[in-house]
């Protein structure tokens, strides 16, 4: 490590011995590592195609040539999906961010909207998301409100917020509540309101606080997404059932599943990437 | 490789060059240090001098970059060494008392005892009540650490390193987050542990409790350990420059 001050610092010959024995470790753990992985995907591998009924399995879920030729199509529901979850995840976001500002408020003013913010939480943290989904998404066009579209791609999304927006608010009120009061103290001290307050000192630290819970949501969401499939929109799984009922081959649904992932394992890395870099900084980091 | 040490078995700690550097900040840049048995030895130096880096790399909370630690007649840098093993017979205080908010006082003092040292439930609750007895807070056994005061607090964390018979004490700036009119209860108690023969390294601004409890005071500066001796020379008649700057600026 080049120091002005320091150029002439070499490690010691007990140093340099630590050194290489610490490097000689790591790479037997490492080596350790990837041969215990190999023989555990190859033995896993090899139960399942070692089964006897490998052979039908393959021909209707890994078929080549359907593959190919269903995946423009689940491909371009998928872009669906992508849309309605980026909507989506906003206005989640908006919705959930003020239940959980309305449920941490205190006094006895705040009263009627802490109550209703709590019953909210309450009835769609309850609610099974598909039957959010069949009686908002079949219900709600029949309302025939003026102003407001039937579409069932605009009600299935709705569906997902309400639902979403509940969970959503209680890792957001999870990370507010977690902030040592002495930081709200120390902003009101110093004549900042109420929402300065929350703005400015409590917010930003809940916010470093629920990043992954959040990610890990947004992930959910991703996937949950294909739920509206069930009211006929024709997002990747619709479009990968309709491939499907052509010939009775299931590997579109293999396609989809494949592509699902492909859009939420970056996600999560990145997400562990960014957890990292703004995370903790506490403890240590060899203990 | 490593140093004999059969000729130091009067030792229980021997530092030797050791270094430690955080990034491009060499913090210990060469550290020679001695503890025999039933000693105290204080350091001094200024902020930033590298008292507590020094305590923690004792304490195997930091990885050193060179220099060998021995205690008990093993070199304990060697990356071989069972770490947790060697902090079981350390005890250590931090300047914060890091008690654990989710314990009550009881729970505190005997959780090392039950889960380290394998002391069953009924024999480390007397145990840990006896040494809560010995620092005055026997009646606040099943208290919250967040109920009790500073001064409490960190009497309740000297009995939890203290509780297990550790052979070393490091106490890191033990008063420096205490109110003045508490700072004597703990320093006397560290005085009363000094002569039942409890061994200490300890850092501390407090010069009067450096100048009456400790056998040996080390100045830090520079990363070296720039001068030491007993508390009368170093404190009273400084041989080093550095020295005597340091101690009229915090007498001022």
């Amino acid at each position: 490590m080049p120091h002005q001050l320091d150029t002439a610092w070499q490690p010691s010959e007990v140093q340099r011995e630590r050194d290489e024995w610490r490097r000689r470790r790591t790479l037997r753990s490492a080596a350790i590592a990837a041969v215990s992985t190999l023989l555990l995907v190859g033995a896993l591998a090899v139960a399942v195609v070692s089964s006897p009924g490998w052979e039908r399995v393959r021909e209707t879920y890994f078929d080549w040539d359907k593959a190919v030729s269903s995946f423009p199509a689940v491909v371009d529901g998928l872009w669906l999906n992508i849309r309605v979850m980026l909507v989506c995840w906003v206005l989640i976001l908006l919705l959930s961010l003020t239940i959980a500002i309305v449920r941490t408020l205190r006094g006895p003013v705040a009263f009627p909207l802490r109550l209703l913010g709590t019953a909210y939480v309450d009835v769609f943290r309850g609610l099974p998301l598909l039957l959010v989904i069949f009686l908002l998404g079949f219900g709600g066009p029949a309302l025939s409100l003026r102003g407001v579209p039937t579409s069932p791609l605009f009600w299935g999304g709705a569906a997902l917020v309400l639902s979403y927006s509940a969970y959503v608010a209680e890792v957001f009120r999870a990370g507010i509540e977690s902030v040592h009061p002495s930081q709200r103290l120390a902003g009101r001290s110093l004549g900042l309101s109420y929402g300065q307050t929350l703005r400015h000192v409590v917010m930003p630290q809940a916010w470093r606080r629920v990043i992954p819970p959040l990610m890990n949501d947004l992930v959910s969401l991703q996937k949950d997404s294909g739920l509206i499939a069930v009211l006929g929109v024709y997002d990747a799984i619709r479009r990968a059932q309709i491939e499907t009922s052509l010939d009775f081959n299931y590997t579109p649904y293999v396609v989809a599943g494949f592509l699902f992932c492909c859009l939420t394992i970056p996600m999560a890395r990145l997400t562990d990437r960014y957890a990292r870099k703004r995370g903790y900084h506490g403890a240590g980091g060899h203990l | 490789m490593n140093e004999p040490v059969g000729d130091t078995a009067t030792e229980l700690l021997r530092l030797q060059g050791v270094r430690k550097s955080f990034g491009d900040n060499v913090v210990l840049r060469e550290v020679d240090l001695t503890v025999e048995p039933g000693q105290c030895v204080v350091l001094i130096g200024a902020s930033g001098s590298g008292k507590s880096t020094l305590l923690r790399c004792v304490n195997l909370l930091e990885v050193v970059d060179d220099g060998v630690i021995t205690f008990d007649g093993r070199d304990i840098t060697d990356p071989r060494v069972d770490g947790d093993e060697v902090r079981a017979r350390m005890g250590m205080v931090f300047q914060a008392y890091n008690l654990f908010p989710h314990l009550d006082v009881i729970g505190n003092v005997t959780l090392a005892l039950r889960l380290v040292h394998g002391v069953g439930a009924e024999e480390a609750r007397t145990r840990g009540l006896a040494m809560l007895d010995r620092v005055g807070l026997a009646e606040k056994a099943g208290a919250r650490p967040d109920d009790l005061s500073g001064g409490q607090q960190q009497r309740v964390a000297i009995a939890r390193a203290l509780v297990a018979n550790p052979r070393l004490m490091l106490l890191d700036e033990v008063t420096s987050a205490l109110d003045p009119e508490l700072v004597g209860e703990v320093l006397d108690l560290l005085t009363e542990l000094k002569g039942e023969g409890v061994t200490m390294l300890l850092n501390t601004h407090e010069m009067g409790f450096a100048r009456d409890v400790a056998d040996q005071v080390c100045f830090l500066h520079d990363g070296r350990i720039h001068e030491q001796g007993p508390p009368a020379r170093v404190l009273g008649d400084p041989q080093e420059e550095r020295t005597r700057a340091f101690l009229s600026r915090i007498r001022a």
